[in-house]
């Protein structure tokens, strides 16, 4: 990180009149003044005010920015519900080759065999880790999958003659499930958690009717447990028939051990930017493909990768098949996240079978292992675990007790734990959970690293039994202190004053 | 104000709205503990002038950082007038919430729904036995 | 041990005992027996990183990319050079692998970058408003339709200009089904927007009319014009537009559009096969607390040094869940972070040189192309940086021949336009030169006089 005496300037500060990077081709060709080629009135009247700066220093102004971020490969990063793992390098790699990364998009389908092979290898493999026989790529991140899942639900509804106006959502479904319900026309119904954390059965009996589309659930829950009541659920919703879509945002926990399909889920996202290792960028890019069952196939997103065998002797090919007269049609420009697609297909082979069930495994068992390192201790008391049983691949921990005891709220700890070179877990959601932390450390970190994130932990909770107001004011030796986001919501300034 | 206060000659809806009676109008606000328990309120999205209120429904929302509360309407009416300083000042709403910080002006439709409302010590002692 | 994790059979002894278990299939227990998969997972065995880079270079070898055939397919995506240091910058960890800035304080590098990235975005489009980034333009056209219904207080008609790009115009039905909204079509009229049948179909329940400058054609429309009937109704002007042209075209908040937005692969994004790149979005002022999408903002730590944070997150789906602006979370902030790069590289005079020379090389390149016998132009409309042709000859065959000497000749329009068949649009960027240009003249040429023969 970059030390704090640094002012800080925007590349637009930087600019300085008659400076320049790049340099550009000659024209080659006659070069007549712009209005004889377009209508004056047409053309651009004040030029937009870029920034005039060398190469030397946008690579200067761009490398001292990215010290002043936190980023997975410098240290542990336990945000629940993103799965933050590592990112392999070979993917970033594979995806750069110029096969994939110069590849037009609108290129005839048989001069990219390879790009829509990969598709179509990608779509095999996501079908048999989810257990539903048909896959979408084009969803491009989880919310996206959500809105083509329940735009596939309303098309099959309206396909059966019916009209359902209600979805039902868990009270800890993150915020994307009743978002994407809202944008798809239908409302959104809350169902209650039971006290082991999973679907309150009565209370979904009394919401279930032949007015309810969809239930969406994540499975182990947002709470990182997982429901044995799913089977009975799934059985309510089919029965008024209804559709289940899962929120593949913590399909870690399971890859290789369950499947969202043999727990009779019809329509589930994946996001490849958790589970399959694309690295997040920052806040994208992602990909959410969606794989469903047999009665939801007709109406998948235009167009979908097929494979035709080939006649005399020759191998199969692939094609983009845009005939699909029941399909919600497009969700989005051309085929997909395709340099997503190339990097989580690397990973499934880096993997494999055994790998993938072996990396959902680790990830309980970190998950499960840190958790018993934070019952011990000031933890165990301050922060108790939300739903006291085992585990998936994350938990929720509650700072209740420790705002009471210390007057230190959640938002307290997170920031102290910057201080100690830790990314703080999820804080203040669900929402079911007081102060809560929702805590995922997945396959990839060392025991040695979750044991130094627990000791964190404790030292933080000791030092405030002595002086809580150290915590209340941290961080202190990170690039910025808190920040005053009520000024930048109140007046919001949003672009730099030019002049 | 940093101190908790709940005036004698407001009326109070469980949901922490006040309503000062004025003959056939009232006005409409959200009381200490709603702010104090909302935090620094950066938005007020009023309605429209003209808009009908319904007793016991939401009609504004109110924003911090990272909430969004609705405003619950105490007594049912038509808004006469909303508070064009919240739009610049939001922060009056937290400042003065029974000042300042008003919401909307209503003309009632139903005088005696007001009896339903509670007096100031009822709702003092509503939020105690919150706690 | 398996591929990217480290517990040893050692740790692994160890953690279990501290959680108190025999083993770990024990915390799979919790997963009721009949749904628990039982056997392996029908795929591949794990592979080593030689062994997997093998496997995907032999993928990649088969598909026909920019590097291999001279690429003036255009369509909504172009063969633009992506500068060196672009790379460099967005594969450094420190931007590659964090998540979105939900802590701020350690997120100041990707926040500052949002905020560079909007300032520039509004500076193109001349809008005071510009989100960090949605997926792709496509999608971003959808949901300035979902905008418009919120902001026309649910009004629940789109008109729709035949020129937007039909992978726009589809990805807005798809949306409208949800939004319960329809969509209405106006034609072109030579190669530009009809604008008395636009006229005719906006009406007072009308929330927003879509037009794209230039326009899947290529052509330049009078957005300024077309607008006014949008105006006339109280419906939103959204314009879709290509961010390469803005050096040189009047950019739609200088010509009425209440909303602005687009494709952002042009800017500083690879080809990539269609995606990840991302979609830019700017808006008035008027229409700030209800953009789709992460905002960044300016303010001050405690000790009053200058910071940025995401502003108005109470539009968002992690707090105002059903009743958000928009579903959206997971947005293209590396994919932003390379077009604010490569705009920096290009600079204020880069920018406008690049988009001259687009269009001087444009003309010539259309003009050259329509002086070849069987080939003529589509539509007479002025054009900046693509154009379409008609062939006198089935387009798919002259495709393949053009292919056959590794010149990708351009987008044949009929996939998308029936009344098109005969259609081919042809795209320019800064990496064709004019030996590549004149190439496509003598091979389209060869190309269309030999099929017509066949004909």
């Amino acid at each position: 990180m970059s030390t704090r005496a640094e002012e800080v300037l925007t590349i637009f500060d930087r600019s300085r009149e008659g400076r320049r990077a790049a340099v550009l081709p000659d024209a080659e060709v006659p070069e007549p003044p712009l209005e004889e080629l377009i209508p004056a009135k047409l053309l651009r009247s004040q030029p937009p005010r870029l920034p005039e700066v060398s190469e030397p220093e946008i690579v200067r102004h761009y490398n001292r920015l990215s010290r002043r971020n936190f980023d997975v490969d410098t240290g542990f990063y336990p945000l629940g519900s993103c799965t933050m793992k590592h990112n392999p390098r070979l993917n970033e790699r594979v995806a750069a080759l110029p096969g994939n990364a110069r590849l037009h998009p609108a290129q005839e389908a048989s001069r990219a065999q390879g790009a829509l092979e990969l598709m179509w290898l990608l779509q095999r493999s996501l079908a048999e880790i989810c257990g539903l026989p048909h896959v979408s790529l084009q969803p491009s991140a989880g919310s996206h999958g959500e809105l083509a899942g329940l735009l596939l639900t309303r098309a099959y509804h309206l396909d059966r003659g019916e009209t359902r106006h209600r979805v039902l959502a868990p009270d800890t479904s993150h915020g994307t499930n009743p978002a994407s319900v809202t944008m798809a026309g239908y409302e959104v119904v809350k169902v209650a958690t039971n006290e082991r954390g999973g679907v309150d059965l009565d209370d979904l009996r009394a919401k279930v009717s032949e007015d309810v589309a969809c239930l969406m659930l994540t499975n182990p829950n947002t709470l990182g447990v997982f429901d044995e009541n799913i089977a009975e659920i799934a059985g309510l919703i089919h029965e008024a028939g209804g559709t289940l879509y899962y929120d593949g945002a913590n399909l870690n926990a399971i890859m290789g051990h369950t499947r969202p399909g043999d727990m009779g889920f019809d329509i589930v996202h994946v996001n490849l930017h958790k589970s399959f290792s694309q690295p997040h960028g920052g806040g994208g890019p992602g990909a959410g493909p969606i794989a469903v069952s047999d009665r939801i196939e007709p109406f998948l997103p235009r167009p979908q990768v097929v494979r035709a065998e080939g006649g005399n002797g020759g191998g199969p090919h692939y094609e983009l098949d845009l005939d699909r007269p029941r399909s919600i049609g497009r969700l989005r420009g051309f085929q997909g996240n395709f340099g997503v697609f190339v990097r989580s297909y690397a990973y499934v082979l880096s993997l494999g079978a055994d790998g993938l069930s072996e990396a959902s495994e680790t990830a309980v068992l970190n998950a499960n292992y840190l958790k018993a390192r934070l019952a011990e201790g000031r933890a165990g008391r301050l922060l108790p675990i939300a739903f006291d049983r085992h585990c998936m691949h994350e938990f929720v921990l509650s700072g209740k007790p420790m705002k009471g005891e210390l007057g230190l709220a959640t938002l307290d700890l997170a920031k102290r734990l910057l201080d100690f070179g830790f990314h703080p877990p999820t804080v203040y959601f669900p929402l079911l959970v007081e102060e809560a932390l929702m805590i995922e450390p997945t396959e990839t970190e060392t025991k040695e690293t979750l044991d130094a994130f627990a000791e964190a932990i404790e030292r933080i909770l000791a030092e405030a039994e002595d002086d809580p107001e150290v915590a209340r004011q941290a961080p202190y030796t990170t690039p910025v202190r808190r920040l005053d986001e009520v000024r930048a919501t109140r007046r919001p300034v949003v672009r730099q004053n030019l002049g | 104000m940093a101190e908790a206060s709940y005036p004698e000659e407001l009326l109070y809806h469980p949901e922490h709205d006040w309503a000062r009676l004025e003959g056939e109008t009232a006005t409409l606000g959200i009381t200490w503990y709603a702010q104090d328990s909302l935090g620094e309120v950066v938005f007020f999205d009023p309605p429209e002038v003209g808009a009908e209120l319904t007793k016991d429904a939401a009609y504004a929302e109110v924003e911090s950082v990272k909430a969004v509360s609705d405003v619950i309407a105490p007594l049912s009416g038509e808004i006469v007038e909303v508070n064009a300083e919240l739009e610049e000042s939001p922060e009056k709403i937290n400042e003065e919430p029974y000042g300042g910080g008003w919401l909307v002006k209503v003309r009632l439709s139903d005088a005696s729904e007001a009896e339903e409302l509670l007096r100031a010590e009822d709702y003092r002692n509503l939020l105690m036995s919150a706690e | 041990m398996s591929r990217y994790t480290s517990a040893t059979p050692a740790d692994r002894d160890e953690m279990l005992d501290a959680i108190g278990v025999a083993s770990v299939a024990e915390l799979f227990d919790q997963i009721p027996e009949a749904l628990r998969l039982g056997r392996s997972l029908s795929l591949p065995s794990g592979m080593s990183e030689p062994e997997v880079y093998e496997r995907m270079a032999a993928l990649a070898e088969r598909n026909a990319d920019a590097d291999r055939q001279v690429c003036f397919i255009g369509a909504g995506m172009y063969d633009h050079y992506v500068p060196a240091l672009v790379d460099a910058i967005a594969q450094r960890s420190e931007f590659l692998t964090p998540y979105t800035p939900y802590q701020p304080e350690i997120s100041q590098g990707g926040l500052q970058v949002m905020f560079e990235f909007q300032t520039a975005m509004s500076e193109l489009t001349a809008l005071p408003v510009s989100n960090a980034a949605l997926y792709e333009g496509p999608s971003s056209l959808a949901s300035a339709g979902y905008m418009a219904i919120g902001a026309t207080k649910g009004r629940r008609r789109f008109v729709v200009s035949r020129g937007v790009h039909p992978h726009g115009r589809e990805t807005l039905e798809t949306y409208s089904a949800g939004f319960g909204s329809e969509v209405v079509e106006v034609g072109l009229e030579d190669g530009a927007t009809d604008a008395a049948a636009l006229a005719d179909a906006v009406d007072a329940d009308t929330a927003a009319v879509f037009l794209q400058s230039p326009n899947f054609l290529g052509a330049v429309e009078d957005v300024e014009a077309l607008g006014a009937a949008a105006k006339k109704h109280g419906a939103l002007l959204v314009v879709a537009t290509d961010p390469m042209t803005l050096g040189v075209l009047e950019p739609p908040g200088r010509c009425g559009a209440d909303v602005a937005l687009g494709e952002g692969q042009p800017l500083g994004n690879r080809l990539d096969y269609g995606g990840p790149s991302f979609g830019f979005f700017c808006a008035t002022e008027a229409l700030i607390r209800r953009m789709p999408g992460r905002i960044a903002g300016e303010t001050v730590d405690v000790d009053g040094r200058r910071g940025f944070v995401l502003a108005l997150q109470t539009r968002e789906q992690h707090i105002r869940r059903e009743k958000a602006t928009h579903n959206i979370c997971t947005a293209q902030a590396l994919n932003a972070l390379m077009a604010m790069v490569h705009l920096a590289w290009l600079g204020r005079e880069g920018y406008r040189e690049l988009g001259e020379l687009l269009v001087r090389r444009t003309a010539y390149a259309r003009e050259r192309l329509a002086a070849v016998p069987g080939v003529e132009l589509l539509h007479r409309a002025p054009v900046a940086r693509e154009f379409a042709l008609r062939l006198e000859a089935p387009v798919a065959a002259v495709l393949e021949r053009c292919a056959e000497r590794a010149i990708a000749a351009g987008y044949p329009l009929g996939r998308d336009y029936p009344e098109y068949e005969d259609g081919l649009l042809v795209a320019i960027t800064e990496r064709r030169t004019k030996a590549q240009i004149d190439q496509l003249a003598e091979v389209l040429g060869a190309a269309v006089s030999a099929e017509a023969v066949h004909a």
